[in-house]
């Protein structure tokens, strides 16, 4: 399944390229079904970095900046925005080096090599911790596969199909909560299934959840 | 820049988050004239918190602006006095709350009261066990009240927030299902417990095969509709998970904006300022009186607001911060160890053990409102400590708040952090795992303390305040003893896979642990160890109160909300009874 063509905020093409490359092995497509690519989380980072997060708009942003311990935190003065410019030339200037090839044309056996470079810190890169660069990805990866679709990722609720999540919950809880070790398995309902009216809700606004075939068993099997 | 000075009222109340709007009520009802200064901004719970926008995790969870603003106010945070504080740039450890409301406008609402040894922690350790079981350079301290003092004020503040449980000791006789080890109280819970979720039943009936007493956590998330004595009526909880970190829904979710601020709205004696930063308490030329707050609005137009009586009643922080920036008590120094402001501060020592399941199905999105079971065996001096080389304890407990899928995919020891193998994992255990918590006290010690930043400002150029903290050997001993008894609990609940993982290393500022910072501007009955007497009136300045978690000289193993709450109410009567009648020190 290929990733949704998108208008792009502030990801330049050689950026979307570098990031679908790179979340497809943080959480690649495979036998259990699509992953963060396709699940356009890429579009997700993008939307992120456009918005206040992307120029920390409410983190604390003055110097001096030393790099500080680890129990310190984030000490870059770098925004995310800033960070993901830098880090993926900074990494595409690595991988050329290293295998004469940018990112996304490397082989999954190379691109894992780079992304493990990256998060052990082995691979350095110019502007920042290269570590701090991974953990942003990862973060921001495992955001836009679980996050309400409302924010360009979990594609068709791809995240929330894999594990199980009922997104927006129904009122119902209670009747189910002491049917003790009674799997609870529903077709999973965003916010913006509900914003484009896909989904009816009651007078609270709770939506009506549909329950998922008796075949599907409590391992995350819920492929239909 | 000159403030523009205000007309006089009776009261300034610096914050409305629990204690805030507490104080704003009963002494409005009181027939003082009252100003509530809030930094954040106004909520109205249903259009801030409508479905479906509630049940947003990345919103409220990652990005909310219900939680304090960092790029104007942060803190600064070292794990030691040799190391350079460097500013917490973005929220990690901690989450405290920027909005009428405050914290608790997402809070989880786990309301336990302190044991009656908490507030006796030294004495009564010395008592049992002798001066040798206080760590070297422990500062742990009596609170300078009484479990028994307090109770009736526990009480308040449960029907006030409509707490849900069991009683466990009513008036010194043991009652069957509650928590055998909790001091007496004088009544029932307001409302009952919550039914019992299956993870909850599990690890119940494993505590019970190895002879302890599980009860039912008790919630301020409402367990049936509920009118409190303010006259507001709460919702029932759904449990549709979406609750720490979120504002509810349904307003099952007792908090000031729930069971207070509607009725002061309609106060004819009460006016709300929101958006209103105090930055000083400004005292007369002897300093022994405050005369007025000075505050910045959301123009940045400054004003001077003169009042009768001070209170300070915000977060930990904010109190200790704005108490070193009005010069109202000595600073403390950790060197020599004199002065108060800034003196024992503390937090939450914690513990996991993380079960995996082949074949069971807990729906852990189900829940919110601290659903589950707890023991109490652990916490506190519940136990003999003899001959274990630590002082304090934790609660073990299991509970579910609802678990969201970008915080809560936890997966096995071993597993990768990402690829395919991290994918089988979180999509195999999502449904099937639980985790067994200790939430823990933290003794205080002589060298973990807050005083002001010497490099980093705020957005109105005036120092941030600076924390110094780290774990101590004390908690570190306590949650590695406390986490292998958990461990044998979870062994008889029989997961196919556990992770044990105590309270180790180095604290960190990095990943959320819990918003129960306390200390700083601690109460005791000596004003050389405390800044507040224990009608949390400043020693040095009889019309300023300092109210908060910020009163605590250490933390007990219970979540902190309950025992702030028992303290709004215990100062606002000791104000109503005592300091109104003849204003001046009341000790």
């Amino acid at each position: 399944m290929p990733a949704q063509p998108h208008a792009y905020g502030y990801l330049t093409q050689p950026e979307t390229r570098f990031l679908d490359a790179a979340v497809a092995r943080l959480i690649p497509a495979d036998e259990l079904g699509p992953g963060a690519k396709e699940a356009d989380v890429t579009c997700f980072i993008d939307r992120q970095l456009v918005s206040a997060w992307g120029t920390h708009g409410r983190n604390y942003r003055s110097g001096p900046w030393p790099e500080g311990t680890p129990e310190q935190g984030f000490q870059s003065r770098l925004t995310p925005q800033e960070i993901y410019r830098a880090a993926i030339r900074e990494t595409n200037v690595h991988c050329i080096r290293q295998y004469q090839k940018a990112f996304e044309f490397l082989a999954a056996q190379q691109q894992d090599e780079v992304l493990h470079g990256l998060e052990d810190g082995k691979i350095e890169i110019e502007s920042l911790p290269a570590r701090l660069f991974f953990n942003l990805l990862l973060r921001n990866t495992l955001e836009g596969f679980f996050a309400d679709p409302l924010y360009g990722g979990n594609r068709d609720k791809i995240g929330w199909k894999l594990i199980g999540f009922p997104g927006v919950a129904a009122s119902t809880y209670n009747d189910h909560l002491e049917k003790h070790n009674v799997p609870y398995r529903v077709e999973p309902v965003s916010i913006l299934d509900i914003l484009e009216e896909r989904v009816k809700v009651d007078a609270q606004g709770y939506p009506k959840h549909v329950m998922l075939g008796q075949h599907k068993r409590a391992d995350g099997d819920d492929s239909r | 820049m000159t403030a523009a000075k205000l007309k006089p009222v009776d009261v300034v109340v610096v914050g409305t988050g629990v204690v805030g709007s507490i104080l704003c009520k009963e002494l409005a009802d009181a027939g003082l004239k009252v100003v509530g200064l809030e930094r954040g901004r106004m909520i109205d719970p249903q259009h801030d918190f409508a479905m479906p926008y509630a049940h947003d995790e990345l919103k409220f969870d990652r990005h909310s602006d219900i939680f304090q603003n960092l790029s104007r106010e942060t803190i600064t945070f070292r794990n030691n006095m040799s190391q350079t504080a460097l500013p917490m740039r973005e929220m990690g450890s901690f989450k405290p709350g920027e909005c009428v409301g405050g914290t608790a406008a997402h809070w989880g609402t786990h309301t336990r009261r302190f044991l009656p040894w908490d507030f006796e922690t030294r004495s009564r350790t010395i008592e049992r066990y002798g001066k040798g079981q206080i760590p070297e350079n422990c500062t742990s301290q009596d609170w300078g009240i009484t479990y028994e003092e307090l109770e009736p004020y526990y009480d308040q503040f449960e029907h006030l927030y409509g707490v849900g449980g069991k009683a466990g000791n009513l008036n010194g006789e043991i009652q069957p299902g509650g928590n055998p080890f909790e001091g007496p109280r004088s009544r029932e819970y307001p409302n009952p417990p919550a039914p019992m979720t299956y993870a909850g039943t599990l690890f119940a009936k494993a505590a019970e095969s190895l002879g302890y007493k599980p009860h039912v956590n008790p919630t301020a998330a409402m367990t049936q509709a509920y009118l409190n004595p303010y006259k507001l009526m709460l919702g029932q909880c759904v449990r549709g998970g979406f609750c720490s970190s979120h504002g509810c829904a349904n307003g099952a979710k007792a908090n000031p904006l729930t069971t207070v601020i509607p009725a002061l709205l309609k106060h004819q004696n009460f006016e709300l300022r929101p958006l209103s930063n105090v930055i000083k308490v400004n005292l007369d030329s002897d300093r022994k009186r405050a005369v007025s707050v000075t505050y910045l609005d959301a123009r940045g137009r400054e004003f001077e607001q003169p009042a009768n009586l001070i209170i300070l009643a915000s977060y930990t922080f904010n109190n200790t911060r704005l108490l070193l920036l009005s010069g109202i008590g000595k600073p403390y120094d950790p060197v020599s160890g004199g002065g108060v402001v800034g003196r024992n501060y503390s937090y939450q020592s914690a513990g996991k053990v993380a079960l995996f399941f082949e074949d069971k199905a807990f729906n852990p999105f189900m829940g919110g409102g601290a659903r589950g079971t707890s023991i109490d065996e652990f916490n506190g001096d519940n136990f003999d400590h003899s001959g274990l080389g630590f002082m304090g304890g934790a609660y073990v407990a299991v509970s579910s708040s609802g678990a969201m899928p970008i915080r809560s995919t936890p997966v096995p020891p071993g597993t990768p952090r990402w690829g395919s193998a991290w994918k089988k994992a979180a999509t195999q255990y999502y449904h099937s795992n639980f985790t067994i918590a200790l939430h823990g006290g933290s003794q205080s010690f002589r060298s973990h303390y807050l005083d002001l930043d010497p490099t980093y400002r705020d957005a109105n150029g005036l120092p941030l305040l600076r924390m110094t903290f780290d774990w101590s050997e004390n908690e570190k001993k306590m949650s590695a003893w406390i986490t292998s008894k958990a461990a044998e609990i979870a062994k008889a609940a029989r997961p196919s896979i556990m992770s044990v993982n105590p309270t180790a290393g180095h604290y960190s500022i990095v990943p959320y642990q819990s918003t129960h910072n306390v200390g700083g501007a601690v109460m005791g009955a000596d004003p050389a160890t405390s800044v507040v007497n224990k009608y949390l009136q400043a020693w040095d300045v009889a019309n300023v109160f300092v109210i908060g978690g910020s009163a605590f000289p250490q933390n007990g193993g219970n979540p902190p909300t309950g025992t702030i709450g028992a303290l709004a109410c215990w100062a606002a009567d000791s104000i109503k009874d005592l300091y109104l009648k003849r204003p001046g020190a009341l000790v």
